[in-house]
């Protein structure tokens, strides 16, 4: 039994009256590549802000490299109208916001890229290594971390040359092709040093060719970065070629989890994507 | 390489060129009042605009105090520095505190030193204590959405002003009387700097200090909190203690510029700091570029002068040929001065600099490129 970096206990995600995730609860196994597929609207970004710490999951625990990142339980209006199928709900109530979690070793994408746009490539990702800065605000202004900054940026150099971008280190961010901004994307949550990588549907609008190179540049940057990978995806070619484990999502409920052969011959899966009607 | 040698070299050609400038004109102020009352409040606008620039411009938090943090540092400036034999006639309606008088009197007789150096710490305890109350407010409000932090900086700076007038503070504010008898600009360096330039300095002491802030790895988290929040808090910036940061420095330099307008002014009133100085400054760094330093500079200058000077003709009563030509008297400068503006930023959409900061390739290859095309057309 490999060791776990990442687990959900229970986790349910509550909006008013919508149960967007229900009793997730996933186990991710370090140095694997680990899949959340489902159909739109399953709760699956939802599921990544929780487990970030965007937002604050109704109830259950989240559990990152042996330490509690997250827990909750319904409060207040939520006691009342908490609809999750889990009932038990938790004790405590932990809280980290999503830059601690990003510190603690876990880094992600967004479904919607979210660069800084107005900003060089090479900003982007030397913006990203500021998180573990050791200067002050003062010696930082008067350039006293010399080294440091130095570091930060042949460090960023590096990591551009790694990805392939570093003949882009200049360009705005925004004037990228769609492709090196999802590559950029990832790079920059690379340079937060994690140990855990979150991608929030990174093949997005991308055709064969590129979908097929995202899925080599993945497996490599696990292997170079010492990576475990946790990703949302909806071209399951790609999913089921580099996956280890995939979780499926249907209505916020866990519907099926397994291997990717599993989970191709699943009878609930395939309704799930399909529909009844076409079976 | 070579190119940056020609523009360090350029730089520091410039830099000679205007401090000889301003020793000149210190020699030759009393022929040139106007000009000397215009680069001198223009350099003082150009630090509140800067330090506004650092905070909507860098992180992009919309606030709206800086009326109220730059009356912090003119009070601080006025209360300190308004000599002690003057306090009877300032405040001939309530006197003065007795302790501020008594610690004002031991500051009066303390050694020489001290006494040179204190209109600087007068400067700097202004705007501590502005970057104080900014850490306070700050907690309040830069947790909330950066809509509010708009209002809240209003309404404090709002409040600011009230307490200053406030017949409770008379004895310390002279409440609505306002001081007067304010000493002007200290000299530097045992006078090798005179009165005239000192504001230039300290201007140029602060705005270097932001520059090299926003160029360090503080400054670049800042600007990727005005780009995007939530990514910038997913790659683990603290939200929260970097707008804190720039909140309190952007004030603390508000509240110098602040400091240094009392000694400008000679005397101030609470009416002085009123929200139409921060709009004034705002628009200072609207027409300049918002997140541009040079930008908010050059604009601090230009607004001033047309303000102030150039435009002053409109405000005379025009005649040609015995005949009164209508709308030539007091006032119609700001109409003149409002139309300018409104032309401005129709051309200029992003300010005169953009998001672009002041660089000499620029400006060589604009007038190579000018001369160039005229050779073209011969
Ligand atoms: N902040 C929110 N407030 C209310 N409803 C939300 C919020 N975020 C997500 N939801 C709802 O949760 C459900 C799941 O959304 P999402 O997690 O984005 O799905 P997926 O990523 O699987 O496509 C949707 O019905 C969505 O409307
Ligand atoms: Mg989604």
């Amino acid at each position: 039994m490999s060791e776990i970096l990442l687990s959900t206990e229970h986790i349910t995600m509550q909006f008013g009256g919508v149960v967007a995730v229900d009793d997730l609860n996933i186990q991710i196994e370090k140095d694997k590549i680990t899949a959340l597929i489902g159909p739109n609207g399953a709760g699956k970004t939802t599921a990544f802000n929780v487990i970030t710490g965007g937002y604050q999951a109704t109830n259950g625990m989240v559990t990152f490299d042996g330490t509690v990142i997250g827990e909750n339980y319904p409060r207040a209006k939520m006691k009342k109208i908490y609809n999750g199928s889990y009932k038990t709900p938790y004790e405590k109530q932990v809280v980290n916001t999503p830059d601690k979690i990003t510190r603690m070793g876990m880094a992600r994408t967004f479904q919607n890229i979210r660069l800084f746009k107005e900003l060089t490539v090479f900003e982007n990702v030397l913006i990203a290594k500021h998180c573990h800065i050791k200067a002050g605000l003062f010696s930082s202004t008067f350039t006293l971390n010399r080294a440091e900054e130095q570091k930060m940026q042949d460090d960023t150099a590096a990591l551009l040359e790694k990805v392939g971008l570093l003949e882009n280190k200049d360009d705005i961010s925004s004037s990228l092709p769609y492709g090196k901004q999802r590559r950029l994307e990832i790079a920059r949550a690379l340079a937060t040093g994690p140990k855990l990588l979150l991608l929030d549907e990174p093949a997005a609008g991308m055709n064969p060719k590129e979908t097929e190179e995202l899925s080599a540049f993945i497996k490599e940057i696990k292997e170079s970065f010492n990576l475990t990978v946790f990703l949302i995806e909806h071209h399951m070619n790609l999913v089921m070629e580099i996956s280890d484990h995939i979780y499926v999502l249907d209505y916020g409920k866990t519907i099926a989890e397994g291997n990717p052969t599993e989970i191709q011959n699943n009878p609930a899966v395939i309704r799930a994507y399909l529909g009844d009607e076409e079976l | 390489m070579m190119k940056i040698r020609r523009n360090q070299m350029l730089t520091i050609i410039t830099l000679i060129v205007l401090v000889i400038f301003l020793y000149w004109l210190n020699a030759h102020r009393h022929q040139n009042g106007m000009l000397v009352s215009v680069l001198t409040k223009g350099v003082i606008l150009s630090l509140v605009a800067v330090s506004m620039n650092l905070l909507n411009g860098f992180t992009g938090l919309f606030s709206l105090g800086q009326a109220g943090f730059m009356s912090i540092g003119a009070y601080t400036t006025a209360i300190l520095l308004i000599p002690v034999k003057n306090l009877d006639g300032v405040y001939y309606m309530n006197g003065i505190s007795p302790s501020i008088r008594a610690f004002k009197e031991l500051v009066a007789a303390s050694p020489q030193a001290v006494q040179i150096l204190f209109p600087f710490f007068a400067l700097l305890l202004g705007g501590l204590l502005a970057a104080f109350a900014a850490a306070l407010v700050g907690i309040a409000v830069l947790r909330l959405k950066s809509d509010y932090l708009a209002i809240a900086t209003l309404g404090l700076s709002e409040i600011v002003r009230a307490i200053f007038s406030s017949p409770q503070f008379d004895q310390i504010t002279n409440g609505s009387y306002g001081l007067n008898k304010i000493p002007n600009f200290p000299v530097m360096l045992w006078g090798a700097i005179p009165s005239l330039i000192t504001p230039f300095i300290i201007v140029a002491i602060c705005i270097v200090f932001m520059v090299m802030l926003i160029k360090s790895s503080y400054g670049r988290a800042f600007k990727a909190i005005r780009e995007d929040e939530i990514a910038a808090q997913a790659m683990g910036i603290n939200l929260f203690k970097h707008k804190e940061m720039s909140f309190v420095i952007s004030s603390f330099f508000s509240a110098i510029s602040g400091g240094l307008l009392a000694m400008y002014m000679r005397s101030i009133e609470a009416k002085t700091f009123s929200i139409t100085m921060t709009y004034d400054i705002l628009l200072i760094v609207v027409i300049g570029g918002i997140g541009s330093v040079t930008g908010s500079i050059l604009s601090a200058f230009l607004v001033t002068a047309a303000k102030e000077w150039w435009l002053r003709f409109f405000d005379q009563p025009l005649v040609i040929g015995g005949w009164h030509v209508p709308l030539f008297k007091t006032g119609f400068r700001m109409v003149i001065f409002s139309l300018l503006l409104m032309t401005v930023v129709l051309i200029y959409r992003k300010g005169l600099m953009g998001t672009n900061e002041f660089s000499w390739d620029r400006l060589i290859a604009r007038f190579t490129k000018r001369r160039s095309a005229k050779g073209g057309a011969k």
